[in-house]
């Protein structure tokens, strides 16, 4: 009797720990891939402030883990995307959107790259006009491309 | 008009050393908590000596706390330890930890082999409480007011000089 409820004892742990493994690794990813790929929408747009480079859907560090789970737990128990990146806002600051929302403190950030290149090409305009107005012999003559052309300095003195 | 075609260049370059002296002198991993100044996370946590016992947020109000969130697997809780045992033997206020994402085995463990200065540790096994706390590297200290309010946030582990110039005078503040 008690060797018949060992050898019961043992297949059921040698068969059930691998179901208890699978089960617990698998389920949130096979459960509902919609809400699981809604998950990695939202996950790819907020940064992991442990690995700063990497977004949460990137990260295998902790907290992103922790971070994917609130993700999708709140989007079960029916909030908006933009409820969930508040959430995460609230908590860690606009630092952790990819994509911050423009407003004093951030202005520089969006505006920047636009500002320099407008100056860039305005600069540019206002420098090839000013050129284009010179008359030629404020230039330095274009060296000949053949062997025997004269260096650069003596093409100017004549 | 000669002058200005030089002086621009340099202008914009002494503007430009300016931005990159900054960004070098600031610390990435510092990112500025939206939490200063805004109460607290509501939380009911049990005591990690103590799974019956319940600690809730409204429980500390009244009083001025310091939280220190902590783990037993964290490598520089250790190093600012010895800090906080100083830190505890000056009684000036509370020093609650947040025991994040511990089991109780390791976390008691940890406490009696190098000291317990916290007046209770609450058990966040999860690691959920750490979230609303936005706690992204652990050790992370908190100062909260009477009125529950987080009032700073240290973020990694605490030296001698961050307490003696930022917590302590600022306990002192709240509590004057």
């Amino acid at each position: 009797m008690a060797r018949l409820l060992t050898l019961w004892l043992c297949a059921a742990i040698i068969l059930g720990t691998p179901l208890v493994a699978l089960s617990r690794e698998a389920t949130p990813a096979a459960a509902d891939p919609a809400l699981e790929a809604r998950v990695m929408r939202i996950a790819a747009e907020l940064r992991c402030l442990v690995c700063q480079n990497q977004t949460i859907a990137d990260s295998h560090s902790g907290l992103a883990e922790d971070l994917r789970r609130e993700v999708r737990e709140q989007l079960r128990r029916g909030a908006t995307d933009d409820q969930v990146v508040q959430f995460m806002t609230d908590r860690y600051g606009d630092f952790v959107r990819y994509r911050p929302p423009f407003k004093a403190s951030t202005a520089l950030l969006w505006v920047g790259p636009g500002v320099l290149l407008v100056g860039g090409v305005v600069t540019l305009t206002l420098v090839l006009r000013r050129r284009s107005r010179l008359a030629p012999e404020s230039f330095e003559p274009d060296l000949d491309d053949d062997a025997d052309a004269t260096p650069a300095g003596e093409g100017a003195r004549r | 008009m000669k002058a200005l075609r030089y002086l621009i260049p340099l202008a914009l370059f002494v503007v430009l050393v300016g931005f990159l002296a900054r960004g070098l002198n600031l610390d990435p991993r510092e990112v500025p908590s939206p939490l200063i100044g805004k109460p607290a996370p509501a939380f009911a946590l049990t005591r990690l000596d103590d799974e019956a016992r319940m600690v809730r947020r409204e429980d500390m109000l009244g009083k001025v706390w310091v939280l220190n969130v902590w783990a037993s697997w964290c490598a520089a809780c250790r190093d600012e330890h010895p800090h906080l045992l100083d830190f505890a033997k000056t009684r000036q206020v509370p020093l609650v930890g947040l025991n994040y994402k511990d089991t109780r085995r390791d976390g008691l463990g940890w406490l009696a082999r190098f000291g317990n200065p916290y007046d209770m540790s609450l058990f966040d096994v999860d690691g959920r409480v750490g979230i609303d706390f936005g706690v992204y590297g652990v050790p992370e200290t908190f100062v909260i007011d009477k009125q529950g309010v987080i009032r700073f946030k240290q973020i990694g582990p605490v030296t001698p000089a961050v307490l003696r110039e930022r917590i302590v005078p600022l306990l002192k503040e709240l509590n004057g």
